[in-house]
């Protein structure tokens, strides 16, 4: 039935749009959706706020009458809290303190289930936990407050590796510490195994990544104004997550919360979910002092206490044929959770549904599995899983590719998927899609054969560098996964203001990825319109409605459609009142200067005109929750990376000097800032595989500053050549798909096979630091040669 | 701790304030003076987002105790676009990427402008501005925006 | 937890004179020039009771210098890593300090890192204190009984422990001149490229006169001079062509297991430290080799 649907396009072109010179770039726009105009991209539309300083984040926003707030945490991983004392020779009279006590509501982070308190209360999972809160007109007076309150614990043993979570002694979740499981099954893989001429399997670690967004996590919260109610201003992705857990936590309705976004410095995920808690936390100081207490973190107490990205063990067995097809996959993801359960289950989704891969295999199994250890939770963090297991079934692939004696590309040119193929969930492919010909592009820029044989000639002339070029190919399921869209059910709203200009109504938040500049291009382009002649309202909840979260590379394309569906429906409206007064007027007619003389007639008329957009599943896609079976995600970004590194066998440093990023997105709404998307995405997958670590003791991070835990400069990372191919997704704006999370997939496995082949080694795990190569090369190594 | 009154010209604009010598010269630029277009993204002098220039050098505001300022001259992200060099680097960040979040960029435009004023012949971009954390755009936009600002100044002609 | 910046004493000497009585009278006053260090330990919590700090940065007309003459360069106690790569001069006599600075933090922290500074807080991660040391550097300390001068090797006896008397101030470091030397490295393998402390650091000078200075940063609780290693390559040096590569490589890998006792912590192990010390001098012995 699904094959029948199958969405036909011409055959793609690939768009050169590199190597990046500036400032002449030879900027263009050709999916066959978006007119092929050759117009320059406008300059971001927060563009001016931000470089003149003037944009306002959360910590520069000060209040009358506002205290700071400040966290008291647990210092262990695990066990009961059996005494509080406050020092007496400190006065507390003007502290504002907050235990679970005070708590109005239910003390429970409302997301997707109600595991994690918001203070503990009397047991803690994990070091710091937050237990108190305090209030104060002194920041100074905070920190010698949290020096004068003593916690004493009666310590229970805590789970510090994911292998051992199924040991009773560590159980603190259902029955084995299993926060979800996910199987899915395609044919047979027993039988895939059997008509294979060569099997591999092998197992791949994925350590924890800070989001390291350069502003920390923030919020104020005071009493309404008007007396009822409270008020949320800070730092975070999603307003309407914020309303579901504090009202929750306060037992109000949501009508007395009014959550409003601020400037925000960067989220990448990590101001998902978390931004709730710190909400929650800011509200309750507010309430209990009748104050505006502001909560900002600093550096140390963000990388100590909040969500990272999901830790992973992949095990992948492959069967092969001496061709190089592949005939069976099957792995087994284990995700190391943290000490509740967040949104480990819908990261677990995501890793199962990308663990296979951009390729056609008859018979696959993935059994994954996400449980609990005694480390502060781990969260969203851009590509949720994917990259995790993209990054083992990527080595893998190389490795596979060795043994056969192909090409690391010629052995994946033979598995590709393509449209009218079946994916594991049993997914036909409606992409027309050319993997091989996004490789061979990327190979191409790198320089080809002719750069291999040049490399190769130079590792054998010199004592001390290695070289090699590395690729990965993979896909990134854009928007919510499976019916999740549907459960949203997102609303946008376009409205004419009384100067007659449009405005743009989402709950979705600008975090430096463009959404402003991209919702305006969408609605003016819808209605013949500049995009300064579009406003877009700033995420408050009081005014906007729920559009969903800014999350899963779901903003432009989910979105921005309800956006252009929205602007659609106002020029409808407008043409419905005109016609009502006048004669009549067809929506279509009504762009450009029309639309402005009829925007025109409504502010004179005084007419509230407002167009609507609601999400509908398109019809073909099909998702079965229960089976795990069905269209996993309407539609694909598609994508092959591939770099240069040299590696220096006497420190085994890599240098990546060489990186080329080919993606077809879909329609390019805006290319800077795609560019950009790609371009930051595939430094913070280079941090993630070659030098960011979160270091843990007894369950607390040991490297809470930027100066420790290192994240790349711009010294650290090369040029990013970026390119697009761009097939049109029918039900994106423009024909564009999901694009932020994408890049942080293929860097890891990319540079990994890279290190591979320079040094002849296996590498298995990222961060891929100079210690672990050193070691690898020495067991590769004959005795005594540590000389490389 | 007996406070002092330590004076010093903020964007051209002579200031008195009284804090306590360790005050970090970060919080009297944003809680004293109300210049929060300075930042703190890690408050040890590693991501760069609260430079600020003092007496002509390009420092981290975060790490300068106010004491230290007494008598300086310091110039802040509110008074570049007063400055050509300051105004074609911030026009140059808005039309050619070099901003997303945001957050970083008030020190990197500080950093930049300083960086195109005092560069030296054959100097890198990327090295000079390695002291600057962006963990948006992976840096190449924004090396885009700084080239874009000296080409249009006219004063990266020796370069290359 | 932040440190309580409110609770510091401090005071700003505007002449070295108001200088020399305030250390002379305060008890274990901590100096603070650039504060890039200082700064950084103090915002993390690292102040103790009862600590009162001098700023000497409205000293700048008396400490902030560069002398080059014929004989030596002597280095004022304010003097910047950013100021000595400015002067083209000192980079040519004295590679090694360009190579060194430009690796130290980034601009910001060029512009008020001092060289002296870089003594006195007396990391073992001092990538300038290498530099200095290879060198034959000298500090010159100052107090109301006059200067005094003593060698930078040596100065050190622990983690932080140096030889500053009561009274006393780093005012200078004086580094002589000598011929030019025939080999000189300075190698920094850091967590990265810029903005990184020194995981293992390895800094080579052969000097004219045949003899070596080897100098390990982040291997032991000081910046160190190795003496086995530089007596070991300079029977290298004197003796070209004795041993082979790989009966250098053994005598290498012997001395460095002698000599060196680095650490496991949170930057990088000590077998990994050892070893890349082993593999970098190798490399120098090579090249030696070659020539």
């Amino acid at each position: 039935m699904l094959s029948s649907q199958i969405y036909r396009l011409p055959p793609q072109r690939v768009l050169l749009r590199g190597p990046l010179r500036f400032p002449d770039i030879p900027w263009y726009n050709r999916c066959p959706m978006n007119d092929g105009e050759l117009t320059p991209p406008i300059p971001r539309l927060d563009g001016h706020d931000k470089v003149t300083g003037r944009a306002q984040y959360v910590d520069d926003i000060q209040m009358p009458g506002m205290l700071h707030g400040a966290t008291i945490r647990s210092t262990i991983a695990r066990g009961r809290i059996t005494g509080i004392t406050f020092d007496p020779a400190l006065d507390w009279s003007g502290f504002t303190i907050v235990t679970a006590a005070d708590i109005p509501g239910k003390n429970e982070v409302l997301l997707l289930t109600k595991d994690q308190p918001f203070l503990a209360d009397g047991y803690v999972r994990h070091h710091s936990e937050p237990i108190l809160l305090l209030a104060h007109e002194d920041r100074e007076m905070l920190r010698r407050a949290a020096m004068a309150i003593t916690i004493s614990y009666a310590e229970e043993p805590p789970c510090l590796d994911v292998r051992q979570a199924l040991r009773p002694e560590f159980r603190q979740h259902g029955d084995d510490n299993t926060f979800h499981a996910i199987d899915i099954i395609k044919g047979d893989v027993d039988a895939g195994f059997e008509s294979a001429d060569l099997i591999l399997d092998e197992t791949y670690e994925t350590g924890a990544q800070e989001q390291a967004y350069i502003e920390p996590q923030g919020m104020i919260a005071r009493p309404a104004p008007d007396g009822g109610g409270v008020e949320i201003f800070g730092s975070l992705q999603c307003p309407y997550y914020v309303v579901k857990a504090v009202t929750h936590l306060l037992g109000i309705p949501a009508g007395e919360l009014r959550v409003v976004q601020t400037t925000t410095g960067g989220g990448f995920g990590g101001k998902e979910e978390y931004p709730s808690i710190v909400a929650g936390h800011a509200a309750l100081l507010a309430l209990k002092s009748r104050r505006p207490v502001k909560l900002v973190y600093d550096r140390h107490e963000d990388i100590l206490a909040t969500t990272k990205r999901h830790p992973s063990i992949t095990r992948v067995k492959a069967g092969v044929t001496l061709d190089g097809k592949l005939t069976a996959l099957e792995i087994d993801l284990l995700l190391d959770g943290g000490a509740y359960v967040t949104l480990t289950p819908v990261v677990l989704s995501r890793a199962s549904l990308h663990a296979s891969g951009p390729y056609a295999v008859p018979d696959i199994t993935i059994r994954a599995r996400a449980r609990l250890t005694n480390t502060p939770p781990h969260g969203a963090f851009r590509g949720f899983g994917a990259p995790q297991s993209i990054f083992a079934l990527e080595r893998h692939m190389d490795r596979l590719a060795v043994r056969l004696g192909l090409s690391p590309l010629e052995f994946r040119r033979r598995n590709y998927l393509k449209v009218g193929a079946t994916m594991a969930t049993g997914q036909i492919v409606r992409d027309d899609i050319d993997m091989h010909t996004l490789a061979t592009t990327v190979y191409d820029r790198l320089g080809g054969a002719e750069r291999e044989a040049e490399l190769a000639a130079a590792n054998a002339l010199s004592p001390s560098k290695r070289s090699a070029l590395g690729f990965a190919a993979f896909y990134h399921g854009a928007g919510f996964t499976g019916s999740g869209e549907e459960r949203l059910a997102s609303q946008v709203a376009a409205r004419l203001t009384d100067e007659g200009a449009v405005e743009i109504l989402s709950s979705n938040t600008e975090i430096g990825q463009g959404t402003i500049t991209i919702f305006s291009i969408i609605a003016a382009k819808a209605l013949g319109l500049d995009p300064s002649e579009i406003r877009v309202a700033p995420p408050d909840t009081a005014r906007v409605p729920d559009s969903g979260p800014t999350v899963a590379s779901r903003t432009a394309m989910v979105v921005g459609y309800l956006v252009q569906q929205a602007a659609l429906d106002l020029a409808a409206k407008l043409a419905g009142k005109l016609s009502d007064e006048l004669r009549t007027v067809s929506a279509e007619s009504l762009r450009g200067e029309a639309f402005r003389r009829a925007a025109g007639q409504a502010v004179e008329h005084g007419w509230k005109v407002l167009g609507r957009s609601r999400y509908e599943k398109p019809a073909f896609v099909q998702w079965d929750e229960t089976t795990y079976r069905g269209d996993a995600y309407a539609t694909y970004a598609w994508a092959v990376y591939g770099c240069e590194v040299e590696v220096d066998t006497r420190t085994f440093e890599v240098n990546v000097t060489r990186f080329v990023a080919n993606q077809d997105v879909g329609g390019v709404l805006h290319a800077t800032l795609a560019v950009g998307q790609i371009q930051g995405g595939v430094v913070q997958g280079l941090g993630w595989a070659l030098c960011e670590q979160v270091i843990y003791k007894d369950g607390a991070v040991r490297n809470t500053a930027l100066s420790t835990y290192v994240i790349p400069t711009f010294v650290d990372v090369p040029p990013i050549e970026v390119l697009f191919a761009e097939t049109p997704y029918e039900f994106g704006p423009m024909g564009a798909k999901g694009i932020g999370e994408l890049p942080m997939d293929g860097p890891a496995p990319a540079v990994l096979n890279a290190i591979a082949k320079a040094l002849g080694v296996e590498p298995e795990q990222v961060p891929c630091r100079p210690e672990y190569l050193m070691m690898l090369a020495d067991a590769a190594a004959p005795v005594g040669g540590t000389r490389g | 701790m007996a406070e002092a009154t330590i004076r010093f010209r903020v964007n051209g604009r002579d200031v008195a304030v009284t804090a306590p010598p360790f005050r970090r010269l970060l919080d009297v630029l944003r809680e004293d003076l109300g210049l929060t277009g300075s930042k703190e993204g890690c408050g040890e002098g590693e991501c760069g987002s609260c430079s600020v220039v003092i007496n002509g050098e390009l420092v981290n505001s975060c790490i300068v105790p106010v004491i230290q300022s007494e008598g300086a001259e310091i110039t802040t992200v509110e008074a570049l676009a007063e400055t050509p060099i300051g105004a074609a680097v911030q026009k140059a960040f808005m039309e050619h990427g070099g901003a997303q979040c945001g957050i970083c960029t008030p020190g990197m435009i500080v950093a930049a402008a300083w960086v195109a004023e005092h560069r030296a012949y054959g100097s890198d971009l990327r090295d000079m501005l390695a002291g600057n954390l962006c963990r948006c755009t992976g840096y190449d936009l924004i090396i885009a925006s700084v080239d874009a600002a000296i080409a249009s100044l006219d004063i990266g002609k020796s370069r290359e | 937890m932040r440190g309580i910046l409110s609770a510091i004493e401090a005071s700003r000497p505007r002449s070295m004179d108001d200088l020399l009585d305030h250390i002379a009278n305060t008890r274990a006053p901590r100096l603070i020039a650039g504060g890039t260090d200082v700064m950084v330990q103090l915002e993390a919590g690292g102040q103790e009771e009862g600590e009162s700090f001098l700023d000497l940065t409205a000293l700048a007309s008396d400490l902030r210098y560069h002398r080059l003459d014929e004989d030596s360069l002597e280095i004022g106690a304010l003097a910047t890593f950013r100021d000595t790569r400015q002067r083209n001069d000192i980079v040519a006599a004295f590679p090694l300090l360009e190579a060194s600075a430009r690796t130290i933090g980034a601009t910001q922290i060029q512009t008020r890192g001092t060289w002296a500074g870089n003594i006195a807080n007396g990391s073992p991660a001092a990538d300038g204190v290498a530099a200095l040391l290879a060198y034959d550097a000298e500090v010159v300390l100052m107090s109301r009984q006059g200067r005094r001068t003593t060698p930078l090797c040596g100065f050190f006896s622990g983690y932080k422990k140096m030889d500053i008397g009561p009274g006393e101030f780093l005012a200078a470091i004086r580094l002589p001149r000598a011929k030019p030397d025939r080999l000189q490295e300075f190698w920094k393998v850091g967590t990265r490229r810029a903005q990184a402390i020194t995981k293992v650091g390895l800094t080579i000078n052969w000097r004219a006169d045949g003899s070596w200075r080897i100098v390990g940063t982040s291997l032991a609780p000081f910046v160190t001079r190795y003496d086995g290693l530089e007596r070991l390559f300079g029977q290298f040096g004197d003796h070209p062509g004795r041993l082979d590569a790989d009966q250098q490589a053994a005598a290498v890998a012997t001395a460095v297991q002698a000599d060196l006792k680095p650490i496991d912590d949170i930057r990088s192990t000590a077998d990994y430290r050892r070893r890349v010390v082993i593999n970098l001098l190798c490399d120098a012995a090579s090249r030696l080799h070659q020539t």
